[in-house]
């Protein structure tokens, strides 16, 4: 069956996330100056301004910073699945990432909860990082 | 030299609001721009200046205010932006204009916002009818899309949520809010649920957009059109409605994640806002918050502090902001039952208060009002303390 949820187009500035991925390997910029990880890719820290950093690997560890439970359906690649829900997760290195949760129902979900990253190949391209319960 | 009322909205205009399809966005502005001058007994001649919020339909072209001009066949502007600070603008384009003219660069100027998100129904038997929806809020953008993570609505219940899980807060909670506007609303012969009471059970019953979000924690989306006019004080004693005194303001945008803090930027906004008038909460007599979602009323309320961090849904679930509470809070029904012109639809509900044109609803002998705009997610964040008293 082919793959009806929308696929993120590859920008030059999110190319490394997305090599990684491929790799099933999740990684996020550093800022080599003061060390802090951010993501999605900036061209800039937003705590020291400096304009280096680097793609790092991270430990894929973190928790739900929060999360929703989506009733509507926006696009019909998610017809099937509503009511699903989206999931903050609070790396363990500091960053925050939009994701989907998987395995379990949307309503065992909780603000704290431990997760780990695991990676779901959507096409020869893209492969999303996704969260498990850890 | 002070701000505090040296200026004055002297003129309110509100074009029909909702489900109304005869202009579009620059229509909906120019006649609301026309409302307003005819409110306040001046002609487009006495205009100066034009700020202008551009709505959705507007699209990222920029330059509303000089497509507004040339629409409404102004000449010779002192003063013309289009701004933008999400929610908060209502708010900052009054203070820019208040500024302005307090410093002498121009004497009137008419802030505006205008939208047409809303579609005409299709024929009958075409149930895809655009003509209620809120598609146009219902972006996605890149890896959020991927994740199904789309909108507005979206992105703030991650905030509630945590508000939620913090703080022991729950749907009792934002339901007593959607109530109490609704109740407002009822009163309110303008407002679009003006004929369509709601019971907590009814709110409970509407359909879930985005857990922790029913229907009706969110805000209505409108077709229309609403300006103010600003000016001097003095000239405004002259004109022919009574002035609503532009007596503090201050604007407020904390940075960061406000989903960290569940904090907007309301206690720094308040700190120069109330300064300047000369206030305290206790001289408040209507408060219009800027309430895209029953949540956002919530923290606002907190922000301000009339009630703790955290202790906001305890504090609006007794029916204390609803008609005949102690603490009267979007006294029309706000932008959740009476209509959504983002932040001004609260300053319009304040100017209708401190005039005593409130009808219904008017809180009987208010003189201070409250006014809030907020944009983004707890983002961006302005106070206006609007009064018919100049001090």
């Amino acid at each position: 069956m082919t793959y009806a949820k929308p696929i993120p187009a590859i920008t030059p500035e999110m190319r490394p996330f997305y090599d990684a991925a491929k790799r099933h390997e999740l990684r996020v910029q550093r800022c080599t100056s003061c060390g802090t990880h951010r993501f999605p890719a900036r061209a800039i820290c937003s705590e020291c301004l400096c304009t280096e950093a680097e793609w790092v690997a991270v430990s894929g560890r973190g928790e739900i910073f929060s999360f929703n439970v989506m009733h509507q359906v926006y696009h019909p690649g998610f017809a099937a699945e509503v009511p699903y829900a989206v999931v903050i997760v609070k790396l363990a290195e500091g960053a925050k990432m939009v994701s989907n949760l998987v395995g379990g129902a949307p309503h065992d979900i909780r603000i704290g909860m431990p997760v780990r990253v695991v990676f779901e190949d959507i096409s020869d391209e893209v492969t999303l990082p996704k969260f498990a319960p850890a | 030299m002070p701000l505090a009322s040296r200026t004055a909205i002297a003129g309110l205009g509100i074009t029909p609001q909702g489900k109304v399809y005869d202009h579009n966005h620059i229509g909906f502005a120019s006649e609301a721009v026309r409302l307003a001058l005819a409110d306040a007994g001046l002609t487009r001649g006495d205009l100066d200046g034009l700020l202008v919020n551009p709505g959705l339909t507007w699209g990222d072209m920029g330059m509303a205010s000089f497509q507004l001009q040339q629409a409404m066949g102004l000449r010779n502007l002192r003063l013309s932006a289009s701004m933008n600070s999400g929610g908060a603008t209502a708010g900052t384009m009054i203070q820019y204009a208040a500024q302005s003219i307090a410093n002498g660069l121009c004497s009137t100027v008419a802030c505006v916002f205008s939208d047409a998100p809303l579609k005409p129904p299709k024929p009958k038997g075409d149930p895809g009818s655009g003509s209620g929806s809120g598609a146009a809020y219902a972006f996605g953008r890149g890896l959020d899309a991927a994740y199904g993570q789309f909108g507005v609505n979206a992105m703030y219940a991650m905030a509630a949520r945590r508000h939620m899980h913090l703080y022991g807060t729950t749907n009792h909670h934002l339901g007593a809010i959607a109530v109490a506007s609704r109740q407002w609303a009822n009163r309110n012969p303008a407002a679009q649920f003006h004929d369509t009471p709601m019971t907590l059970e009814e709110y409970h019953r509407s359909r879930w957009v985005v857990e922790p979000f029913h229907l009706f924690d969110c805000c209505l989306v409108s077709n229309g059109g609403l300006a103010v006019i600003v000016t001097s004080a003095e000239r405004a004693r002259d004109l022919r409605r009574p002035p609503v005194y532009v007596r503090g303001m201050g604007q407020g945008h904390p940075g960061g994640d406000p989903a960290e803090t569940l904090t907007s930027g309301a206690p720094l906004a308040k700190e120069s806002a109330f300064a300047m008038a000369g206030i305290g909460l206790a001289d408040i007599d209507v408060v219009e918050l800027y309430d895209c979602y029953t949540f956002t009323v919530l923290v606002t309320l907190e922000d301000y502090g009339f009630c703790a961090k955290g202790e906001g849904g305890p504090f609006v679930a007794d029916g204390r902001i609803g008609p005949g509470g102690s603490l009267p809070v979007n006294t029309g029904g706000g932008q959740l039952s009476s209509f959504y012109m983002w932040g001004m639809t609260p300053v319009s509900e304040a100017v209708i208060q401190l005039r005593g044109d409130g009808g219904a609803r008017q809180v009987p002998g208010a003189t201070t009002a409250l006014v809030s705009g907020n944009g983004g997610i707890l983002s961006t964040h302005s106070t206006l303390v609007l009064s018919n008293q100049e001090q």
